[in-house]
């Protein structure tokens, strides 16, 4: 199994390898960032908006005395300090990067899981029952695809209150009604076939029907379309938290880390572009290997 | 005669499986100008590979490796696009096997008729549409004036193929290439556009390659046959040469197919009543009724062979048969009991009774499941074997379809076609039916594959006395396996007896059609038929239209 993905990655082209390279560094992340992360999530360490290794003194004082800038790197500061500088508290910003990766992954992870759940069984089952149920589903899906999902969100998780249990359930039922859209529409080109008539014939439950049938061969697409909604609720749950109805503090997380460093920006200090290059690092790398799947699973093939 | 196209020592490799693999290795073609060359094979014998690459053309995924292709003064494997493209379309033209494929349902005919000589720049928009008519008008399609203006899905498959010919010689092209054109129609359907092609090129004077994988097509057509098989030559030589004498055993084997299955042997359980359909009229949804008031009665361990164009009803009398198409009057009773008509309220037995087995073992076959999972689910689900006893049942059911237990952990992809259907047939053998629907099981395969799939249907019956429902519009496979024949025709039963007694004069008007158009290994046939009552009618065009007016 695993020699057969390293095998299959050897083959991919050059943005697939982009992005299995990304997704690993974040899968390390994910896995070990309490041993990797030089502070406790919530620690404060310094002063506010402290700059980290690229703080170099790089006035005309400070050149003529020790030569170029580059070489300055501040070492001091390296050792055993902030790599990535502290933030607008004065915590370490590296460990909240890495303790941020594994809160807003997971918690994405288990929202687009939950998403698949609900759209696919809610997709199979119209695609395999047709007449009332099909239209029903549908129905409420379109009702349901009819607000702006941001919005809708809003609304919800301020009436509702913004713990992550009702986070979780209020994106992944939204982002559930597109899950049901891609399968339904997959399943009923399966459904149409006539090894699943065999089974229907043969008076198989609609569970067998489902799971047993139609499941295996709607994988490639379902698969790629995990990859590119994993990316949706990543952004979405970055907005969210953005706009402060996300996860809430001191957890780490990289979308409200964004918000909170985003004044730091006036004075010149970058502390909100690394994870805002973080989100963007992982949306673009989930996306070259869900391209490269979809590619994969379509049957296109680029040797010629 | 000049010489018109050689190809000399033909070498075309595929990538399949990751490496590139011969599909033609090293064939020797010539046709001169005005001749006919039947190319003849199995599918991937690479008959439609040589044909395409006439026009120095290979699908994606190929590519020519050696050898020449010498076209009048052109070498096609050296030209450059300009010059390919001008002889593409205007000496050389294709008429592929799917009409309906090949035209833009989006134009009206005579436009993409018009579309190749106008741009080539040999006639004016006016010239190339008077011209199309004329070549309407020869070849006898209804209304030549205005049915260019019809749009492809408003004219009959066989219509649309005889288009397709006329619009391949809208620049009076010096070859032609017909892949498989009459394979996708109905028999009747066949002989018109069959006639139509023959005159086009006899008329035209056009050189022809003509890619089938019915020898009797080809020797109506063809001045000399080529044989193909795994991308190389078996045998070579004029039509009535080859098929008076054949030297290879293959091409022997491919002539001799049409003469049957196995012997049938008496069941002892023979005569006792299975399946009586009475008065079924059933329609899709609101719409016109696809069946009226059909009658059949099939007794057991006998065969009854459902024979009709496409659109008769077979299928749909099927459906009814399975329950997944309810009637709306009639009832169908099942060795004495009344038949519920949904499916889902049939008990689990009766379903266990009745199977079915279909056209395309391709789609038929759960792509992800192993052949060991798709023989020993039934096995499981009816009787509830499972463990040792279960994959003791699976080998056995192996055994019967002449397969080895290698087959157990391979995926359907990893079969082949004759292998899948033989699959297919396990898998309805698994639940120990009493009767099972063969819908078309033998009109994807090839010849010989399709004759061995009838000899072990044929054993299997004899061995279990299991009934057939045997669906084709094929009647050689009709004439080899059928006790009684059922012909249907627009959702009635025209005619039904025992196989003696439809076979035999005097026939019903429409089976005499249907007898009629069976093509002969003869080169003759076609040529004598036309010049019979039954053949000027076949010529016509779509039989069945005519018949059914005639009825009413």
């Amino acid at each position: 199994m695993l020699s057969s993905l390293l095998r299959q990655i050897r083959k991919a082209p050059w943005s697939a390898r982009l992005g299995f390279l990304i997704i690993a560094i974040n899968l390390l992340a994910f896995a070990f960032a309490p041993q990797l992360a030089p502070f406790e999530e919530t620690e404060i360490i310094g002063g506010v908006w402290e700059p980290g290794f690229w703080a170099a003194d790089c006035s005309e004082e400070a050149l003529s005395l020790r030569g170029p800038c580059w070489s300055q790197l501040n070492h001091s500061r390296v050792d055993g300090k902030a790599w990535l500088g502290t933030d607008h508290l004065g915590r370490d910003l590296l460990s909240r990067m890495l303790y941020g990766a594994r809160n807003s992954i997971s918690i994405a992870l288990i929202i687009t899981a939950l998403s698949f759940f609900i759209g696919m069984t809610l997709g199979f089952l119209a695609a395999t029952m047709h007449g009332w149920v099909d239209q029903l589903v549908s129905r409420t899906v379109d009702v349901m695809m009819a607000f702006p999902t941001l919005i809708f969100a809003l609304i919800v998780l301020s009436v509702a209150g913004t713990s992550t249990p009702v986070l979780i359930i209020v994106i992944a039922l939204l982002d559930s009604t597109r899950v049901f859209r891609l399968s339904r529409a997959v399943a009923l080109d399966i459904e149409a076939t006539e090894y699943v008539e065999v089974a229907r014939l043969r008076g198989e439950r609609l569970s067998w029907l489902m799971w047993r049938e139609i499941l295996p061969n709607t994988l490639p697409p379902l698969i790629a379309e995990f990859g590119l909604r994993f990316c949706f609720v990543f952004l979405f749950i970055s907005a969210l938290s953005f706009l402060g109805l996300g996860l809430q503090p001191p957890t780490a997380d990289w979308g409200s880390m964004v918000k909170e460093n985003a004044g730091a920006i006036t004075f010149g200090v970058y502390t909100a572009l690394v994870p805002a290059f973080a989100i963007a690092f992982v949306t673009i790398g989930v996306n070259m290997v869900a391209d490269w799947f979809l590619r994969k699973a379509a049957g296109l093939r680029d040797e010629y | 005669m000049t010489r018109l196209l050689t190809m000399k020592n033909l070498v075309i490799e595929g990538f399949q499986k990751e490496t590139w693999s011969q599909i033609v290795s090293g064939v020797d073609l010539h046709v001169d100008r005005g001749e006919v060359m039947g190319l003849i094979g199995e599918s991937g014998a690479g008959k439609s590979t040589i044909g395409i690459a006439s026009m120095g053309f290979c699908r994606p995924g190929c590519r020519i490796v050696n050898g020449s292709i010498q076209f009048g003064d052109t070498e096609m494997t050296m030209a450059s696009d300009a010059v390919l493209r001008r002889i593409r379309g205007v000496r050389i033209s294709y008429v592929a096997q799917s009409a309906a494929a090949s035209f833009d349902p989006a134009h009206r005919l005579i436009r993409q008729h018009a579309e190749a000589p106008v741009r080539h720049g040999i006639m004016s928009h006016t010239e190339a549409e008077l011209h199309a008519r004329e070549l309407y008008r020869r070849f006898d399609l209804p209304d030549p004036d205005t049915i260019g203006n019809r749009f492809p899905h408003q004219v009959s498959g066989g219509q649309l193929q005889r288009a397709m010919v006329a619009m391949a010689m809208a620049c009076k092209p010096d070859l032609i290439v017909f892949d498989e054109p009459t394979t996708a129609l109905d028999v009747t359907t066949q002989i018109e556009v069959l006639a139509t092609i023959k005159e086009a090129i006899r008329d035209l004077n056009s050189a022809a390659i003509y890619i089938t994988h019915d020898l009797a097509v080809v020797a109506q057509v063809a001045d000399r046959i080529m044989v193909l098989r795994h991308g190389k030559v078996v045998e070579e030589g004029p039509s009535r040469a080859l098929l008076a004498s054949p030297k290879e055993d293959y091409t022997r084997a491919l002539l001799s197919v049409r003469k049957g299955g196995g012997t049938k042997i008496p069941h002892r359980h023979e005569g006792e009543p299975l399946l009586d359909i009475e008065g079924v009229t059933a329609a899709y949804g609101g719409g016109p009724p696809v069946l009226q008031d059909v009658n059949l009665r099939l007794t057991r361990g006998k065969t009854v062979a459902l024979v009709g164009e496409s659109g008769s009803g077979k299928s749909s009398l099927a459906r009814v048969i399975t329950g997944l198409l309810p009637p709306a009057r009639g009832s169908i009773a099942f060795d004495g009991a009344e038949l519920p008509a949904k499916l889902g309220d049939r008990q689990k037995e009766t379903l266990r009774r009745i199977q079915m087995i279909y056209q395309m073992p391709d789609v038929a076959l759960n792509p992800r499941q192993k052949v060991h999972e798709i023989l020993g689910r039934p096995v499981e689900f009816y009787f509830g074997t499972r463990g040792t006893e279960k994959r003791r049942r699976v080998a056995e059911l192996l055994e019967q379809i002449e397969l080895s237990d290698h087959y157990l952990t391979r995926f359907p992809s990893e079969l082949s076609g004759g292998e899948k259907q033989r699959v297919c047939i396990a898998r309805a053998l698994a639940t120990k039916p009493d009767l099972i629907i063969c819908d078309e099981v033998t009109s994807a395969l090839d010849q010989l594959v399709a004759k061995e799939i009838l000899k072990l249907l044929q054993r299997l019956q004899n061995e279990l006395g299991v009934s057939y429902l045997f669906i084709t519009h094929d009647l050689a496979t009709v004439k080899a396996i059928a006790d009684e024949i059922v012909v249907m025709l627009q959702g009635k039963v025209v005619e039904h007896g025992t196989r003696e007694e439809v076979l035999t004069p005097p026939h019903h008007e429409y089976t005499e059609l249907l007898l009629a158009s069976v093509p002969e290994m003869d080169p003759d046939w076609l040529d004598n038929l036309l010049k019979t009552r039954v053949g000027a009618k076949l010529r016509e065009g779509p039989a069945s239209e005519r018949l059914s007016r005639i009825e009413r």
